[in-house]
């Protein structure tokens, strides 16, 4: 899922200055897990936009936030709100609040921080092992992702630089590579993956912005 | 064929110092700092951006010191250049007239003083090097043919104290495959320990300098210790920084003798001096080794 973050309070209402009446849009999905736009956050947003003298003309939870169609189909049955609003305020991620702005014309400003492509521990608590680069090579590096969880992204092998197995860019984690050896050990990959060729990104595969469009009554199987 | 490659080939025991360009355009100090190298050792490295803290550049750097009489070594990182441009550096060495490269991954930016920058890590020190080495075979990573061909004595580097050391050692396989012609040590203090990897590295058959980073106080090497990875100054040598009344002369004395009872083992000797170049006659005098 997209992890988010809510912006500071301050730096919320500080993109709101000129504006009197906001209509408030939030997501059903990954920010309601990240508890950044879920009914609960929308609601305390409410207040507290309320308290600072801002008028609410409405608010809505979409299903998911980052889907087109469904925006423009709840903008419809709240048309009178958002009308009158002189904006948006969007508590989704960074896709959400441009699908809020794309289906409803109007201004937006996000509440929230998008970071990462998360995935779940435990409750609350996310972690990046994905960077969506387009390339997958886990198969290679035993399930394990060394473009995202090396903080330097390194695909031939660790850098010098872990103290006791973990990163020397952020002691909380890891060293990628340290776990991918034990793994590649563990599975009998290792001398494999030595002798394999030097590792290249191709960043070609994900010139941003990227789009992707999946052919009517084609398994999703490629063939080449 | 650079002095350094000869000196590694001909099974000389080689030296080389490493300067650090200045924050700035004054490089007074820096070429101060060489003169007390000049006859000393094989060839100095220049630092890129160490510590990923900005500075000015390795290449200028480099031309500098060549044109000053010296040989230097680009050190050369994959942190803030892509594939591109480190390729079109590497054939702007060689027009400048530098072919020693060191290939590193290099810091993370976060470690530095600009923690705000984007990391590159394009390719690493493994696929920087095959990128030198196809330069030389007349090609770029593309596949394109060029138009005159470089030549380079290419390095990199490897941590004997990492933990656990096989990693290490499967990297280096991974660069010498790549390319890499000669390696060059993080700072070794414990000749057993470094015993235990040159046993390790032996099938490589690669030339290997011993690197040691010259202390300057018990601090300096408590603070490695704890800091700085596969670093382990013995507990012996931090005493006698502390109990020293002359830091400079027991620094010297613990340098010159870590090369002498390593020398067998290596074949050469890089010292990172942090500014101390000047000290570096004197440690090679103790040490006993002439170039």
């Amino acid at each position: 899922m997209i992890i988010t973050k809510a912006k500071p309070f301050p730096e919320i209402l500080q993109s709101l200055e000129r504006e009197k009446t906001i209509f408030l849009v939030g997501c059903s999905e990954c920010a309601t897990v990240c508890k950044t736009g879920g009914e609960e956050e929308v609601q305390a947003m409410r207040d507290r936009l309320q308290q600072e003298g801002k008028v609410i003309s409405g608010q809505v939870i979409l299903d998911p936030g980052c889907n087109l169609l469904e925006a423009k189909k709840e903008f419809r049955k709240h048309r009178e709100e958002i009308t009158h609003a002189d904006s948006l305020v969007v508590m989704s991620c960074g896709g959400g609040t441009q699908i809020a702005q794309e289906a409803s014309g109007k201004v937006v400003h996000p509440t929230n921080n998008t970071l990462f492509l998360g995935t779940v521990k435990r409750f609350g608590q996310f972690q990046q092992y994905c960077s969506m680069c387009g390339n997958c090579v886990l198969d290679l590096t035993g399930g394990m992702c060394p473009m995202t969880r090396c903080a330097k992204g390194l695909l031939n092998g660790p850098c010098g630089g872990a103290n006791d197995g973990k990163c020397e860019v952020n002691p909380d984690n890891d060293c990628a590579w340290i776990k991918i050896y034990d793994r590649l050990r563990e599975i009998g990959t290792l001398e494999e993956f030595i002798a394999s060729p030097v590792q290249l990104h191709d960043y070609s595969v994900n010139t941003k912005p990227t789009t992707l469009l999946l052919e009517r009554g084609r398994p999703g199987m490629e063939d080449k | 064929m650079t002095a350094l490659q000869q000196a590694l080939s001909t099974e000389k025991f080689a030296v080389t110092a490493e300067v650090a360009p200045p924050k700035g355009v004054d490089t007074t100090e820096m070429m101060n700092n060489a003169k007390y190298l000049q006859g000393k050792v094989h060839a100095i490295n220049v630092t890129d951006q160490q510590s990923s803290v900005m500075r000015l550049g390795s290449l200028a750097s480099c031309r500098l010191l060549k044109e000053a009489g010296f040989e230097p070594v680009f050190q050369l990182t994959t942190r803030d250049r892509n594939r591109i441009a480190l390729q079109s550096d590497l054939l702007s060495a060689f027009t400048l007239g530098i072919e020693n490269v060191l290939c590193l991954t290099g810091d993370h930016v976060t470690l530095g003083d600009h923690p705000q920058a984007k990391p590159v890590f394009d390719l690493d020190s493994v696929s920087l090097l095959m990128a030198a080495k196809k330069l030389q075979q007349g090609f770029d990573l593309a596949g394109e043919e060029l138009e005159g061909t470089p030549t380079f004595h290419l390095g990199a580097v490897v941590t004997p104290g990492y933990e656990p050391m096989e990693l290490q050692v499967l990297k280096m396989e991974r660069k010498v495959r790549s390319g890499a012609q000669f390696f060059q040590t993080q700072a070794v203090y414990d000749p057993e320990e470094f015993r235990t990897f040159m046993k390790a590295v032996t099938e490589l058959c690669v030339p290997v300098m011993l690197g040691v980073v010259l202390l300057k106080s018990a601090g300096m090497a408590r603070f490695m210790n704890k800091n700085i990875a596969g670093v382990n100054v013995p507990p012996w040598i931090i005493k006698a920084m502390q109990e020293t009344d002359d830091k400079v002369a027991t620094s010297i004395k613990i340098t010159a003798r870590i090369i002498r009872e390593t020398r067998e083992m290596c074949q050469g000797v890089h010292l990172m001096t942090m500014g101390w170049e000047r000290h570096v006659p004197a440690i090679l005098d103790e040490a006993n080794v002439t170039i």
